[in-house]
């Protein structure tokens, strides 16, 4: 815990810049964890506020609705062998989107062990379900659009609002889900490849998969509140 | 060295709040699957949901180990939200009623 030794410090009064630099890398901490893992919690709570004015806009526009909303576990059921089954789309994507979270944890885990091939793999596996997961809301979105006709300013089935906070919402997960498969790959093939095993085996630090693990609970949670409050309400 | 060994939990551990996640997540379609109504449908769906969301932030995000600088800092700012939220909630009450009066 010494004072600032950023290069400018010792020679001439430093620039603005540089000032601005040095107070944001220096030994300030308030958080006692690595400033990786601080800035991505940081990070997800700026998110936490995106997604929450996403719903909170649905709910206003979904109570203030004067034609009927859509009734979502009919909008989204499937056909399985002549009947109708309510919402089974979006279950399967859930136990996915779950299901990915635990091999993520355990990727984590398997990192923390020094176990680098174990938890890449985990990794991968992690990356896999989010694919899937994504591929289900192309199949769910080509379906709505396609043969519902469900638009962001209008539908079929009643208050036109339906469309345009559907899209925002699942559109704007989804994002979430598709960057996090290229970003979990490409911690995976660089944890494969020893880019984080430190110089002269001094050990490394694997703690890049528990930053990237918590991008992607962060996109399983924030489904949580959507399949709860988009898709049952 | 703390970064090498920080965080490290039995898997069983981790396999035992997967298996929860999922109980949660069927009972919660299964209150849709058995088309529950009115408050009882409210309070089973917000339930499950916080469970869930508690569950994740708790054990995979390993909120339950952090130093509790870090878990007011993250998780104390989203109840402002709520505020937002019930303003929201109001407001489109508002709208509503007035839609009514006046839009049909």
């Amino acid at each position: 815990m010494n004072s600032v030794t950023s290069p400018a410090s010792t020679a001439e009064p430093p620039g603005r810049w540089r000032q601005l630099v040095a107070d944001w890398s220096s030994d300030q901490r308030a958080f006692q964890v690595s400033w990786g893992k601080a800035m991505m919690w940081i990070f997800l709570l700026s998110d936490t506020f995106i997604f929450s004015c996403f719903l909170t806009g649905y709910m206003t526009v979904r109570i203030a609705s004067t034609t009927p909303w859509p009734n979502p576990s009919l909008v989204f059921s499937l056909k399985i062998g002549g009947a109708e089954v309510p919402l089974l789309l979006i279950a399967i994507m859930t136990f996915v989107l779950i299901s990915s979270s635990g091999t993520m944890a355990m990727a984590v885990n398997f990192a923390y062990r020094r176990e680098r091939v174990k938890a890449a793999l985990l990794m991968f596996a992690t990356a896999g379900f989010g694919v899937c997961f994504v591929s289900m809301q192309v199949f769910e979105w080509s379906k709505l659009i396609l043969q519902e006709g469900v638009r962001p300013w209008g539908n079929p089935m009643g208050a036109p609002q339906f469309g345009s906070t559907f899209f925002m919402i699942t559109g704007f997960h989804g994002l979430h889900v598709s960057a996090g498969v290229i970003y979990l790959i490409t911690v995976a093939v660089r944890l494969l490849k020893g880019r984080y095993d430190g110089p002269g085996g001094t050990g490394g630090n694997y703690q890049i998969v528990e930053i990237a693990g918590l991008y992607w609970h962060f996109v399983d949670l924030v489904w949580v509140f959507i399949f709860a409050l988009f898709y049952l309400w | 060295m703390t970064s090498t060994t920080g965080q490290q939990h039995p898997i069983s551990l981790y396999l035992k709040i997967w298996g929860l996640l999922f109980v949660l997540s069927t009972l919660s379609y299964l209150v849709d699957y058995f088309n529950f109504h009115g408050y009882l449908r409210w309070t089973l769906i917000i339930v499950l949901m916080l469970m869930k969301a508690g569950l994740i932030v708790a054990f995979f995000m390993h909120m339950a180990w952090e130093r509790l600088a870090l878990v007011f800092a993250i998780l104390l700012p989203p109840l402002c939200l709520l505020v937002l939220v019930g303003l929201m909630a109001t407001e489109a009450d508002y709208t509503f009623l007035t839609r009514l009066l006046f839009f049909r």
